[in-house]
């Protein structure tokens, strides 16, 4: 990744309805980067999207484009183009016309048009396309329409807002792997939008998790999957077990009427804390000398694991697990220090 | 796109003013003390109690309200009958030819409806002799002929819109067919039916042009009545009648508007609810 | 054939004797003496009325044009307003429907009359009176205000079916609001334009009443021809139904040919 600044927000905040939907945004967009929002649905995602695009103007705040402040300047100046969520083909345009009217506005002549418009169909893989009318189209084959049509102008940013969230799950996990193929081999900034989890890490360099309007995290999918700043990221991303604890010292947690060894310090003496472990980080042990141990209440296969909740001191634990065990029988559960992730207690909403 | 821009005011309000300013004059003019249509002669409701009193006027507007509900009613059931009837039809010429008829009266100029409305009666009368004259029965006819394709219409679309499978699973649930079609079809096109009944009831009340072919000077409606008071130019009581029209249609346009907004407020709130974003 | 569909039947024969028929007869008659037999005068006699028919074009022409030029933006306006917003602005523009448009062009009579509201505020600011009414502008001004709301309907609901993010793509993909309007909204009203368009040419072309209280003995049009040989003092069903006739064709004709631009499968906003 290179380290120059293609999209800058700074102080952005906007309001809809006299209330505060996005508060003081700030945000480095890296050239050539595939960075993520992530966040449910409200949490400002899809409006801080519109905003680089310039579709929604900020109330307070400075939007910069290259180092150069944009915030007055209309979509239609700006070097972005968006791949919409319903994908907001021209109904009364075949695929060819969709695609090429980007370029049609620009004024570019017709030969250059046309190697242009049939290098990006052949990009998304619709190379025979071109005379289709856009509802002889599946969902799918829409939405690579709705990349050739935005990437053919050669923005330096494409923004995709949930591009993927019609489709089928099949589809759309080798709609994931194209995007991805796309991006690289175009060698420009995506800026992402989704509220599936999953899709964010697969995809992303950076993933930005956002909640009611706040930035609460920017990081790798790794960072952002193994050290979540709260429990709300931790749930988030990812099912977690989130476990109210105190921490006595450094490098020392208590929950479930236990001392735990973990890697985490820095925090006050005695402070109130929030514990969480993933559900694939629990070992399945024997009951005897086990630290935790339950009731198993429930199994359920899921393919590659087997989901078990396990009902310990009246909280249920979520364990995967290759390991089968029976409905009912005693376990005890294993976790390593590493594993034991502190997060400060989150305010009460 | 939705900024309130001045040009935009001052172009909506140029429209508006061009389609209440005749209105607001005849209201204004109503309350003329004089017969005149410039001098103003002080405030008077002289012109509603003339109104009131004239036998021709009341009587139209009787003949109206009698010719505009039997026509609606009529029209409601022969339409919701004839689009259940249309919905079932897999044989697609007869189905085209049976659209095209109903499109007739809607796409036809009203005039040579009514010119072609006063040839059949006269034609049955004098060459049939069918014992026809023109009146309330004609009116009646012709009306309901006009209003048909309406309900029609209106009912086709929320036949079509309905799952197929509710009128079969009625019947899985122990309904004959006719109980399936009163219990679970009408009250789905319910909605269908209520908008062509009233949109026909709208169209007969108003109507002018086919009235006028096909009523007697005895037998009036009251368009067809303000139609002939007005080519005599003159009589203050049309403006005393439009304004009682004008206030009438307002009053039940805030209701309608009221209901239909509160509606919206509650199915928006369910939305917000679940996702606001 | 399923059972069900024989509930349609009461109704073709309805539409049978009330529709097909009196249509037969126009047909009949336009081609018959009044005793009975076949001929192709009255036919031939309609080139009289070339005037008329050349009169009557031309202002539901001009009427047409000007509804589609003054509705086309309030309609968008409309279909981008918040529903609160445009909730009010469609009651506004349906309430003046819902009076009978006798008594409208009766207002208009009282406004545009040598001694009417406007010559009296003229006169009352110092200029000389205008000859407003029995003029062919006050034919075609009475078109435009009673017809006007049949334009601004259909457009406003094919309209409110374009997506916002539509309008939006096209700017993003560089095209500012004159290239969206011309590449995008335009195409996609399309079918809304052809319907205004038949919705207020056909009543303007074939209206009797308007002509005769705004434009006085000289501008007589279709209509009022077709009038004075059924119900009027020139009585003659069978030249009437001549004429009517050849009205008939050409509506069916212009149709035709409008229907060719119209792209969209079903037709839209029809019905108001």
């Amino acid at each position: 990744m290179e380290n120059k600044i293609i999209v800058k927000l700074q102080n952005i905040a906007v309001d809809y309805d006299g209330e505060r939907i996005l508060n003081n945004i700030n945000l480095d967009i890296m050239d050539k980067e595939f960075i993520t929002f992530l966040g449910p649905s409200g949490c400002g995602k899809t409006t801080t999207l519109r905003i680089i695009g310039g579709f929604q103007a900020p109330v307070e705040g400075d939007v910069f484009f290259d180092g150069k402040r944009i915030n007055d300047l209309p979509p239609y100046k700006r070097q972005v183009n968006t791949v919409f969520q319903r994908y907001a083909l021209f109904p009364h345009l075949n695929v060819y016309e969709n695609v090429e009217f980007g370029l049609k506005i620009s004024k570019l002549p017709e030969k250059e048009r046309h190697i242009r418009v049939l290098e990006a169909l052949e990009l998304v893989n619709l190379k025979n396309y071109d005379k289709r009318r856009i509802n002889q189209l599946s969902g799918g084959q829409q939405q690579r329409i709705a990349i050739a049509r935005a990437i053919v102008n050669r923005p330096k940013v494409l923004l995709l807002d949930e591009p993927l969230g019609a489709l089928d799950l099949k589809l759309r996990k080798e709609m994931q792997t194209e995007l991805k193929r796309i991006q690289q081999s175009l060698g420009i900034t995506f800026v992402y939008v989704t509220h599936d989890q999953e899709e964010a890490l697969t995809m992303s360099d950076r993933v930005v998790v956002m909640k009611d309007g706040d930035i609460l995290q920017i990081g790798t999918p790794q960072d952002i999957y193994n050290e979540p700043v709260n429990a709300f990221v931790a749930d988030f991303i990812g099912e977690s077990n989130i476990i109210d604890g105190l921490m006595h010292k450094d490098y020392l947690v208590e929950f479930c009427n236990d001392y735990f060894d973990c890697v985490d310090k820095g925090f006050k003496p005695m402070e109130q804390v929030q514990v969480v472990i993933r559900p694939e980080d629990i070992k399945i042990v024997k009951p005897e000398g086990a630290k935790l141990s339950g009731l198993v209440e429930s199994i359920t296969f899921k393919g590659v694991h087997y989901e078990i909740v396990v009902n310990s001191l009246s909280h249920n634990w979520i364990i995967h697990s290759t390991q089968f065990v029976e409905v009912g029988s005693l376990i005890g559960m294993e976790v390593t220090p590493e594993d034991i992730h502190i997060m400060k207690r989150m305010e009460e909403e | 796109m939705t900024q309130n821009k001045w040009y935009k005011k001052l172009y909506i309000s140029t429209i508006l003013a061009f389609l209440y300013m005749p209105i607001a004059v005849l209201i204004i003019y109503s309350f003329n003390g004089s017969k005149s249509r410039t001098v103003w002669a002080g405030f008077s409701f002289k012109w509603y109690i003339e109104l009131f009193q004239d036998k021709l006027i009341m009587h139209s507007l009787l003949n109206t309200l009698i010719v505009g509900l039997i026509a609606s009613v009529l029209a409601t059931i022969l339409g919701t009958a004839a689009a259940v009837g249309i919905h079932a039809y897999r044989n697609k010429v007869l189905r085209s030819t049976v659209m095209n008829i109903t499109y007739m009266p809607i796409l036809n100029p009203e005039i040579v409806m009514g010119v072609s409305l006063l040839l059949l009666f006269v034609y049955a009368k004098e060459q049939m002799h069918v014992p026809v004259e023109l009146g309330l029965i004609t009116l009646i006819i012709a009306h309901v002929t006009f209003c048909t394709p309406y309900v029609i219409l209106n009912v086709l679309p929320k036949l079509r819109q309905m799952d197929k499978n509710t009128y079969e699973a009625a019947m899985d649930l122990g309904c004959n067919p006719f109980q399936a079609f009163f219990k679970v079809v009408v009250p789905e096109i319910m909605p269908g039916i209520v908008t062509g009944f009233l949109l026909a009831l709208t169209y007969s009340i108003d109507d002018f042009i086919i009235s006028y072919f096909v009523s007697s000077g005895a037998t009036q409606t009251l368009p067809v009545t303000i139609g002939s008071m007005v080519r005599k130019r003159i009589s203050p009581k049309i403006n005393a009648l439009s304004t009682i029209i004008f206030v009438v249609v307002l009053v039940v346009l805030l209701i309608v508007n009221f209901v239909g907004a509160e509606k919206e407020k509650a199915s928006m709130k369910k939305v917000k609810g679940g996702s606001f974003r | 054939m399923k059972k069900s569909s024989l509930f349609s039947l009461p109704y073709i024969v309805w539409s049978f004797i009330f529709v097909v028929i009196p249509m037969l007869l126009v047909i009949v008659f336009a081609f018959t003496t009044t005793d009975g037999q076949f001929t192709i005068a009255n036919i031939s006699q309609v080139s009289d009325y070339t005037p008329v028919f050349v009169r009557s074009i031309w202002l539901a022409f001009i009427a047409t044009v000007i509804c589609l030029i003054l509705g086309y933006p309030m309609a968008f306006i409309m279909s981008r307003a918040l529903s609160y917003n445009r909730r009010t602005l469609v009651m506004l523009i349906m309430l003046p429907m819902w009076i009978n448009f006798l008594l409208r062009t009766f207002a208009w009579m009282t406004l545009l009359e040598n001694n009417g509201v406007i010559n009296s505020l003229i006169t009352l600011l110092g200029f000389k009176p205008l000859r407003m009414i029995n003029t062919q502008g006050a034919v075609i001004l009475g078109m435009v205000y009673n017809y006007l709301p049949f334009m601004i309907m259909p457009l406003y609901s094919v309209m409110t079916k374009i997506d916002n993010s539509v309008i939006e793509a096209a700017q993003d993909l560089g095209a500012n609001s004159i290239n969206t309007f011309v590449r995008v909204i335009i195409p996609l009203s399309l079918p809304g334009i052809t319907t205004g368009i038949t919705m207020v040419f056909i009543p303007a072309i074939s209206t009797f009443i308007i002509s005769r209280m705004l434009g006085g003995g000289s501008n007589m049009l279709i209509g009022d021809l077709i009038d004075t040989k059924f119900l009027g003092n020139a009585y003659n069903p069978n030249l009437g139904s001549a004429i009517s006739l050849v009205l008939m064709v050409f509506v069916l004709l212009f149709m035709s040919v409008l229907n060719q631009f119209d792209t969209s499968e079903e037709k839209e906003g029809m019905v108001v």
